[in-house]
């Protein structure tokens, strides 16, 4: 892996090393060249380090006292919030936990479309990336139904019953994911019983993610290649370490407002009644980060093809790498595609926010429009600007740009703001 | 840092309008008596928590169970706080089935503080056919369960009134301001004087409603006082830490001529 042959000094670690050379893999991670001006955006990988390890640690804590069963979820859940010691303080870092982890990798995945870090070489460090992110999806969709509240039983219902749409063989499958012919007992052990599995998947993922990661090395903000080690790279440890540290100390005061403060307002009300087959809420929500797909869903009149849509919005994502060709990365240097950019982020959040209101009236109409932009951003605009965009000179390198002018990122700034 | 912060003000004003506007006919906003748990450094008015029990237990009980409290949760830090030896005496007054015995019989024995509130019904069946058909809901997390919270709460127990014109009401229905709909199932519980305070307090309907709410408030979330506690220190703490790493940042960086 490392450039450098490692040699540790103690004769203890020598004989260690040549049998499992896993002091050679520690050196690799702090020497790891890393572009020295990498932004706050770029802190968001540690985070989502630090997010998935919280979820798994406090997870195997409430697994220990949690319930699995039709009858007894909803009051195993409450034994945590009362008498398991410091199970309530567990269990809302475990339920808002989920919610920083998908604010952190909406952060993360929007970061590297702003800066093409998708982009070739990395494509493999994407695709990984997304099949997380679904898996993550898959994974918050299950914790919620663990609660065997009425959200967890409606919104399992309506999720499952999305396979139904499937031609000839939807119901089988529909009747095979419930092990019966409703959302039941048999769904919910089966939905805990993935919900400890998928995090192990995604750990897994992770690790790979890294691994593609250390391959070519970080993007950057101006997505230049670099030469490493060099004058525009610095070591990951201390510099970046300490970086990411503080970003995460920053994030976790966020984190500690939402458990401490207002451990409830992500969640839904309905989600403290306890599931009832025979009372349907009023609406049935999910939690907020898959409302855009959710508003995607409701979007297509047909069920069939709501599905699709909705799959689709997520598959048009892994294979991003190979519609948009543009040779440059950085949005920076990329006029148009900047401003196409913040039209997408902007209609994310509009379906996200029409994903949440009953489907009727103007908010389906804005609900359709948002999904047509949706796609048409990545199939029509995307391919064209890659095309027909005049994309301003990049630098050759961060300290030593050919710009002229001191710091390369003022530098380009400037030269923007004149263009 | 600036679009952090502007972005995390947009996640909770995008949450707090996706909660919104969602019960399907005109209800009127709930009213706010003011609370002393909310905020960072809320706690529970003991008193009011103490007279919020005696509503509870002598009005809402005869139909409403609260499976997931037991007696000893009275006496415990950040609740009513009842005396041990008052708990016990609380819990005695209700009757438990236990068993089997020795002679494999099921026999019916005085509470312990150890045991769970005692429910009005056996099962939920029963408690909806005792009450017209409308189940009364177990009230362990209600505050938690409505949009609202405890204001919504407050306000539903002090918002009955007479239904305007042309609004007809079936027999036991009653018209109600703040329920989603209007119509409620539930009679007025609350008269002035139904309860005799212990501590002398008037029992007006605002003071009933107040006092059983808070307890609600507290019985939907025991350990409010503790964990607004820890989270002040926590946030202390981490803002301490943020400044001091923050610093050492800037001291490693100070080596490379690059921003941090």
């Amino acid at each position: 892996m490392s450039d450098h042959e490692y040699i540790p000094s103690s004769k203890f670690g020598k004989w260690f090393n040549d049998r499992l050379p896993l002091l050679t893999l520690g050196k690799h991670l702090t020497d790891y060249p890393t572009p020295k001006n990498l932004n706050y955006w770029w802190t968001f990988g540690g985070i989502l380090t630090f997010c998935l390890i919280t979820q798994i640690v406090t997870g195997l804590i409430l697994a220990m006292h949690y319930v699995a069963h039709a009858d007894l979820a909803f009051g195993s859940v409450e034994h945590i919030m009362r008498n398991v010691n410091y199970g309530w303080l567990i269990r809302y870092v475990h339920a808002n936990g989920a919610s920083m982890f998908f604010l952190a990798v909406y952060i993360h995945i929007f970061r590297s479309l702003y800066y093409g870090s998708y982009k070739s070489p990395r494509e493999i460090i994407w695709i990984l990336g997304m099949i997380i992110y679904i898996l993550m999806m898959a994974a918050a969709f299950m914790g919620y139904v663990l609660p065997w509240g009425q959200m967890s039983f409606w919104g399992a219902t309506v999720i499952t019953n999305l396979f139904s749409a499937i031609p000839l063989v939807g119901e089988s499958i529909v009747t095979w994911l419930w092990g019966g012919y409703s959302v039941d007992n048999p769904t919910l052990t089966r939905f805990f019983s993935l919900h400890y599995l998928i995090p192990f998947l995604i750990l897994g993922l992770v690790v790979l993610h890294i691994w593609a990661l250390h391959v070519p090395g970080n993007n950057n903000p101006i997505g230049i290649d670099l030469k490493k080690p060099s004058k525009d790279t610095v070591p990951f440890h201390p510099y970046i370490v300490i970086k990411d540290l503080f970003a995460l100390l920053i994030f976790l005061i966020v984190f500690a407002f939402f458990v401490f403060y207002s451990p409830n307002i992500l969640g839904h009300a309905d989600n403290y009644i306890e599931a009832n087959p025979m009372v349907t809420p009023a609406h049935i929500v999910p939690e907020w980060y898959l409302l855009p797909f959710y508003a995607i869903l409701r979007s297509v009149p047909d069920k069939l093809l709501g599905v699709i849509a909705m799959f689709g919005a997520l598959f048009i994502l892994v294979i991003l790498p190979w519609l948009d060709t543009s040779k440059t990365r950085s949005a920076i240097f990329r006029p148009l595609y900047k401003q196409f950019y913040w039209f997408l982020v902007a209609d994310v959040l509009i379906l996200g926010y029409v994903g949440a209101m009953p489907a009727e009236g103007i908010y389906l109409l804005v609900a359709r429009v948002a999904t047509a932009y949706y796609f048409a951003h990545f199939l029509i605009i995307l391919p064209l600007l890659s095309r027909k965009e005049k994309v301003l000179d990049v630098p050759l390198s961060i300290t030593e740009p050919v710009l002229g002018g001191s710091v390369s990122m003022s530098a380009v700034k400037q030269r923007e703001d004149k263009l | 840092m600036k679009k952090f912060i502007v972005f995390f003000f947009f996640l909770i004003f995008f949450n707090s309008t996706t909660n919104t506007s969602f019960s399907a006919e005109k209800a009127a906003e709930p009213m706010n008596p003011g609370w002393s748990f909310k905020g960072f450094f809320g706690t529970f008015d003991r008193a009011s928590l103490q007279r919020g029990y005696q509503v509870y237990t002598e009005v809402c009980a005869s139909c409403h169970s609260m499976k997931h409290l037991s007696y000893r949760n009275l006496s415990q830090p950040g609740g009513p706080e009842f005396s041990v030896e008052q708990v016990k005496i609380i819990a005695s007054q209700f009757e438990v089935r236990d068993g089997p015995n020795d002679d494999g019989e099921m026999f019916d024995r005085p509470a312990r503080p150890s045991d769970n509130f005692v429910s009005p019904y056996s099962n939920d069946k029963e408690a909806t056919a005792a009450n017209g058909g409308a189940y009364p809901p177990d009230m362990s997390v209600l505050v938690k369960a409505r949009k609202g919270g405890a204001d919504y709460i407050y306000s539903l127990l002090l918002g009955y009134d007479e239904p305007p014109e042309g609004i007809s009401l079936d027999d036991g229905v009653y018209y109600n301001k703040y329920m989603a709909g209007n119509k409620i199932k539930m009679s007025n519980p609350l008269s002035e004087g139904i309860v005799e305070y212990a501590d002398g307090t008037q029992a007006t309907e605002e003071q009933m409603a107040k006092d059983v709410t808070t307890f609600l408030s507290w019985a939907a979330e025991p350990h409010l006082e503790e964990r607004h506690k820890i989270g002040f220190r926590a946030i202390v703490y981490l803002i301490i830490i943020t400044i001091l790493v923050y610093f050492s940042m800037k001291k490693i960086w100070s080596r490379v001529e690059s921003e941090v």
